[in-house]
C-alpha cells in the first residue's frame, strides 16, 4: 500500500459535503433564498479568486490513474467498467445524460443527483476532475474484448496449464486463496486485466492485499486481509478459514508487500494471454 | 454442566466432525445438519434442528448464573426494517441478514464483520408488510436467502460473493421470499409470501449446487388435482395461501412439513365459496419430489386472516401409553393441535387464548363454527383479532420440562369488515382492512385499555393443552422463544426487554432494556467453550454471554 492511498484519497480539502453542510441546507423553504444567495455569492467569488471550478487543468498520468482509481472504487458498479452501464449514459465517450460542461459533470460527481441512484461523492474538485480525466482516457481504450482470443480456450487455461483456479474462484469452484473473479468482467477493463497478468504488482486493490500475522505464541497465519480495526484483524487464511484475532494476541502483523501472484509474461504466450483476457472479461457476475 | 465440562463436550463435538481443518473447515454437511444436537455450539438452521422445537443443549449458563449475563457486543443494522432474521452460527461464524436484503459475516465472539453482500432488490418488490427476512440456510460452504423481490441466491460462506441468483416467482405479481429456507439433503426449499395480493402460493425445492427447481407444490391445486373443488369458480388462481415461516424435516419418515398462509381475498370469502384447500393448512411433502404425502387443514374457508404459518414443532413422545411421533401446532387462530405427523391424524386440541369465532374442535380437530363470527359490511368483532392469539413467532419445545412454550395475544379481538374486492395483479387483493385495537407497530408507549388484550408466555402441557403457567407482560409480543438444557426460558415483546424465565415455572430471572421491541427467535451458541445467546432486538443483534 502506498502512503496516502487509505486516507488521502478521499480526504480532499472543501469537499463537496463539507462545504454543503457548512452553508444552510437546500430544500428548506425558509432557507431556499438565503442558500440561493449564498451560493451564487460563492460562485461569484470563486469565478472572481480565479479558483479553477472546472477540469481545465491538465492532468498528469499520475493523476488519471488516480481518477481510475477513484472510479474503480466508486461508480463501477453502477456504470461498469467502460462507463456505458446506465441506461442513455456512456461516460467513457463523454455521453453524459444531465450535464453539457466539465464543470456539470464534476457538480455531478460531487453532488449526486437526487432522487436517483447516483449518490453524492465526498471528492475534492480536483478528485472529480481525474475522474473525469480518467474517463476522457477509457475512450482511447475501449476494447471490449482482444482479437483473436477464445474465452472457451481461456477457461481451459484458467482451470488448467495457468493454475489460476488454485488460487481464484470463479462461480463457486476454486481456490478463495486470492480474489473471486466471478465478475471480473464486469468491474475490470481489458487493459486492466492485461496489465494485472503481466505485472500483478502494479496495481493491488485494497480489498485483494495479502497480510500476514505472528501470534504472540508463536504461529504466523498469511491470508487476505477481509477487515481491520483498531482492535482486530479478520482475515481468510491460505487453508480458507474466517479467522479473527484481537491485535493484543499477535506478535506481529502487516501486509505482505510482493503479490503472490506470478506475472504471465513468460508463463503464457501471447496468444494463451488473449485467450485468457477474453475468459476473464468475459465473466460478468450476477 | 460447569465451563470445564462444556470445553470437554465441545472439543468432542470438534474431534467428531473435524471441521476446524483446511477445506472441511466451515462445511456444514447434511448429515451435520440433521445431527445438529450433537454440535450444540452450532446453530445451524432457523429453528435450530430440522425437530424445529428452538431448544439448545448448552448447559453453561443456567437458572443460577443467568443473572450473570451481559452485552458482549451489538450489530446495528443499517435498516430501520424490523430484524427479524435469526441467525446462523458455524464454527465461530455468525451470518445474519440486514433487511432487506443484506447478509453479514461477522466473527461469533466480537461481532467484527468478515465480509458484507448487498443486494438490491426490484423495485417492484412489494411485500405486504415490511421489507424484512427471517434468516438463512447453509448447506456445505453456500448460503442460501430468499429475497424480497422473490429471487434465492445462493452465497459463498466465505466471501460472500453470489454463485447463483434465481429468479422465483414474480415480485410485481406481490410474490416475495420473506422466511429462511430449509435444506433437505441436496435441495434447498422456499416458499412464496404475497397472500395479500392474489397470489398463488407454492413450495419449490431447488437444486442446491445450480439453482435449478426440481420441483413444484402449488398450495392450491390446479384444474383436475384433488382439492381443485374446494375452491369456486375461478377463485383458486389468486386464492393465496402463500408460505412465509420456515418448515420442518422428518428424516425418519422422509417428510418435510410447512405452515400456509390464509387464502385471499383474506377477509372476503364471498368469491371462493369451499374450504380452500391447502390454506390454513401444515402439509407434509416428500422432499425429493414436492408431492403432497398429507394435509390438515386448521381453518377451513378462513375470513380472519388466520395464516396458519407457524413453525411445525416436531417432537416424540409418550402418548396414552405408546411412543409417537407428533407435531405441536399453536396457530393463529387461537386453538392449540397435537398432530400425529406420520399421518396428519388429529389427536387432541383446544384453546389456548380467547376465542369466539368457533365453541370448539370436533373429533377430526375441524372447527365448530359460532354463526356470525365473521367480517360484516358493518363490522364484527372476533377474538384473536387480525394478528391471531399467536403468529409466526417461534415457539419451543423443552424435552427437559417437557412443557411446550408459546408467545401469545390474550383477550385481543379486532373488528372485522367486509368490502367487495376485484383483482388487479400486483394491488392489494384483500377485502378490505380490519380495524386492529393494537397497532401493528409503534414506540413502546403503552396506553392500552386492560379488556384491548396483553401479551404473554405460555407454557403448556403439550399432551393435553393445559395452562401450566403464564408469564404476563403489559404489551403485546413479536418475540420467538428459546429454551435450554438447563431450564430456562428467553423471549421479549414489543416492550422492548429480552428476559429469560425458569421454565419450570415462569419466574422471571433476568431481563435487560433492549431498546427496541423484540421481533425475532433468540438463539444460542458457543465458541471456545463460551456459551452465548443472540437476539435482534430494534434494528439491532445483541449478543449476551456470562461474565467473564
Amino acid at each position: 500500500m502506498r502512503g496516502g492511498e487509505r486516507g488521502g484519497e478521499r480526504g480532499g480539502e472543501l469537499a463537496c459535503n463539507d462545504r454543503q453542510s457548512d452553508m444552510i441546507s437546500p430544500g428548506d423553504p425558509n432557507q431556499d433564498f438565503m442558500y440561493t444567495l449564498q451560493l451564487a455569492f460563492g460562485l461569484a467569488m470563486a469565478a472572481w479568486m480565479g479558483i479553477p471550478l472546472a477540469a481545465q487543468h491538465s492532468y498528469t498520468p499520475a493523476d488519471i490513474e488516480d481518477g481510475g482509481k477513484l472510479f474503480r472504487a466508486n461508480c463501477v458498479s453502477c456504470h461498469g467498467p467502460q462507463g456505458n452501464l446506465v441506461e442513455g449514459v456512456d461516460l467513457g465517450h463523454g455521453k453524459f445524460r444531465r450535464a453539457s460542461t466539465e464543470d456539470g459533470v464534476i457538480r455531478i460527481i460531487e453532488d449526486g443527483i437526487p432522487g436517483t441512484a447516483m449518490p453524492p461523492h465526498n471528492f475534492s474538485d480536483f478528485q472529480a476532475g481525474t475522474v473525469l480525466a480518467y474517463l476522457t482516457s477509457v475512450a482511447n481504450d475501449g476494447r471490449s474484448a482482444v482479437p483473436n482470443g477464445d474465452a472457451v480456450r481461456g477457461k481451459a487455461i484458467f482451470e488448467g496449464k495457468g493454475g489460476c483456479s488454485g488460487c481464484h474462484r470463479v462461480y463457486g469452484s476454486g481456490s478463495r486463496v486470492g480474489p473471486d473473479l466471478s465478475d471480473v468482467g464486469a468491474l475490470r477493463r481489458v487493459a486492466e486485466i492485461e496489465a494485472s497478468l503481466l505485472d500483478p504488482n502494479a496495481e493491488v486493490l485494497p480489498q485483494n492485499r495479502y497480510y500476514r500475522v505472528t501470534t504472540k505464541s508463536g504461529d504466523t497465519i498469511v491470508g487476505r486481509l477481509l477487515n481491520e480495526d483498531t482492535f482486530s484483524v479478520q482475515i481468510l487464511d491460505t487453508k480458507e478459514r474466517m479467522l479473527s484475532f484481537q491485535r493484543t494476541q499477535l506478535r506481529e502483523a502487516g501486509f505482505v508487500n510482493e503479490s503472490p501472484m506470478p506475472s504471465y509474461r513468460d508463463k503464457l504466450s501471447a496468444a494463451e494471454r488473449a485467450d485468457l483476457i477474453n475468459y476473464l472479461v468475459s465473466l460478468k457476475g450476477f | 454442566m460447569t465451563q470445564r465440562a462444556l470445553s470437554i463436550h465441545w472439543l468432542a463435538g470438534l474431534g467428531l466432525f473435524g471441521c476446524l481443518n483446511g477445506a472441511l473447515w466451515g462445511q456444514v454437511s447434511f448429515d451435520r445438519i440433521l445431527a445438529a444436537n450433537q454440535e450444540p455450539q452450532n446453530w445451524l438452521t432457523y429453528s435450530g434442528s430440522t425437530m424445529s422445537q428452538r431448544y439448545t443443549t448448552l448447559t453453561q449458563i443456567t437458572t443460577e448464573n443467568v443473572k450473570d449475563l451481559e452485552l458482549q457486543w451489538m450489530f446495528q443494522a443499517r435498516s430501520l426494517e424490523k430484524f427479524e432474521a435469526t441467525p446462523l452460527v458455524v464454527d465461530g461464524i455468525l451470518y445474519t441478514v440486514q433487511a432487506p436484503n443484506n447478509v453479514v459475516a461477522l466473527d461469533a465472539v466480537t461481532g467484527r464483520v468478515f465480509w458484507t453482500y448487498a443486494y438490491v432488490p426490484d423495485r417492484a418488490a412489494r411485500p405486504c408488510c415490511g421489507q424484512v427476512n427471517r434468516g438463512l440456510a447453509i448447506l456445505g460452504d453456500t448460503l442460501f436467502m430468499g429475497t424480497i423481490d422473490a429471487h434465492l441466491v445462493a452465497l459463498d460462506t466465505k466471501s460472500g460473493k453470489p454463485i447463483w441468483n434465481v429468479a422465483v416467482a414474480k415480485a410485481s405479481a406481490g410474490y416475495a421470499l420473506t422466511h429462511a429456507p430449509l435444506v433437505v439433503k441436496d435441495k434447498v426449499i422456499v416458499g412464496t409470501a404475497g397472500g395479500e395480493y392474489g397470489i398463488r402460493g407454492f413450495i419449490a425445492g431447488f437444486d442446491a449446487k445450480t439453482g435449478k427447481e426440481a420441483w413444484r407444490f402449488y398450495t392450491i391445486p390446479g384444474k383436475g388435482e384433488p382439492g381443485h373443488e374446494t375452491w369456486k369458480g375461478d377463485s383458486w388462481q389468486h386464492g393465496g395461501a402463500s408460505v412465509w415461516v420456515t418448515g420442518s424435516y422428518d428424516p425418519a419418515l422422509n417428510l418435510t412439513y410447512w405452515g400456509i398462509g390464509n387464502p385471499g381475498p383474506d377477509w372476503n370469502g364471498d368469491e371462493r365459496d369451499g374450504d380452500n384447500l391447502y390454506s390454513d393448512c401444515v402439509v407434509a411433502l416428500d422432499p425429493d419430489t414436492g408431492k403432497l404425502k398429507w394435509y390438515f387443514q386448521f381453518t377451513p374457508h378462513d375470513t380472519l386472516d388466520y395464516d396458519s404459518v407457524q413453525v411445525p414443532v416436531l417432537a416424540d413422545m409418550e402418548w396414552q401409553g405408546q411412543q409417537r411421533k407428533v407435531m405441536l401446532w399453536a396457530n393463529r387462530n387461537g386453538f392449540y393441535y397435537v398432530l400425529d405427523r406420520t399421518n396428519g391424524q388429529f389427536l387432541t386440541g383446544k384453546p389456548f387464548a380467547e376465542v369466539n369465532w368457533a365453541k370448539g374442535l370436533d373429533e377430526a380437530g375441524r372447527p365448530m363454527r359460532v354463526n356470525g363470527m365473521e367480517p360484516t359490511a358493518e363490522g364484527q368483532q372476533v377474538y384473536p383479532g387480525v394478528q391471531g392469539a399467536t403468529n409466526w413467532y417461534s415457539p419451543s419445545f423443552s424435552p427437559r420440562t417437557g412443557l411446550f412454550y408459546i408467545p401469545t395475544w390474550e383477550q385481543y379481538s379486532s373488528v372485522f369488515v367486509k368490502v367487495p374486492t376485484d383483482y388487479t395483479e400486483g394491488r392489494r387483493y384483500v377485502g378490505t382492512s380490519p380495524r386492529s385495537v393494537v397497532a401493528f407497530q409503534g414506540a413502546a408507549i403503552n396506553h392500552r385499555k386492560e379488556d384491548e388484550g396483553y401479551g404473554a408466555i405460555r407454557a403448556i402441557d403439550p399432551k393435553t393443552g393445559e395452562r401450566k403457567w403464564e408469564f404476563k407482560m403489559l404489551d403485546v409480543t413479536d418475540a420467538g422463544i428459546l429454551t435450554t438444557a438447563t431450564d430456562l426460558l428467553f423471549s421479549g415483546g414489543r416492550e422492548g426487554y429480552f428476559y429469560a424465565l425458569d421454565g419450570r415455572n415462569g419466574d422471571l430471572l433476568w431481563k435487560a432494556n433492549v431498546g427496541g421491541g423484540v421481533a425475532s427467535g433468540p438463539m444460542s451458541y458457543a465458541v471456545n467453550g463460551r456459551q452465548y445467546i443472540a437476539v435482534a432486538a430494534g434494528n439491532s443483534l445483541l449478543v449476551y454471554a456470562l461474565k467473564q
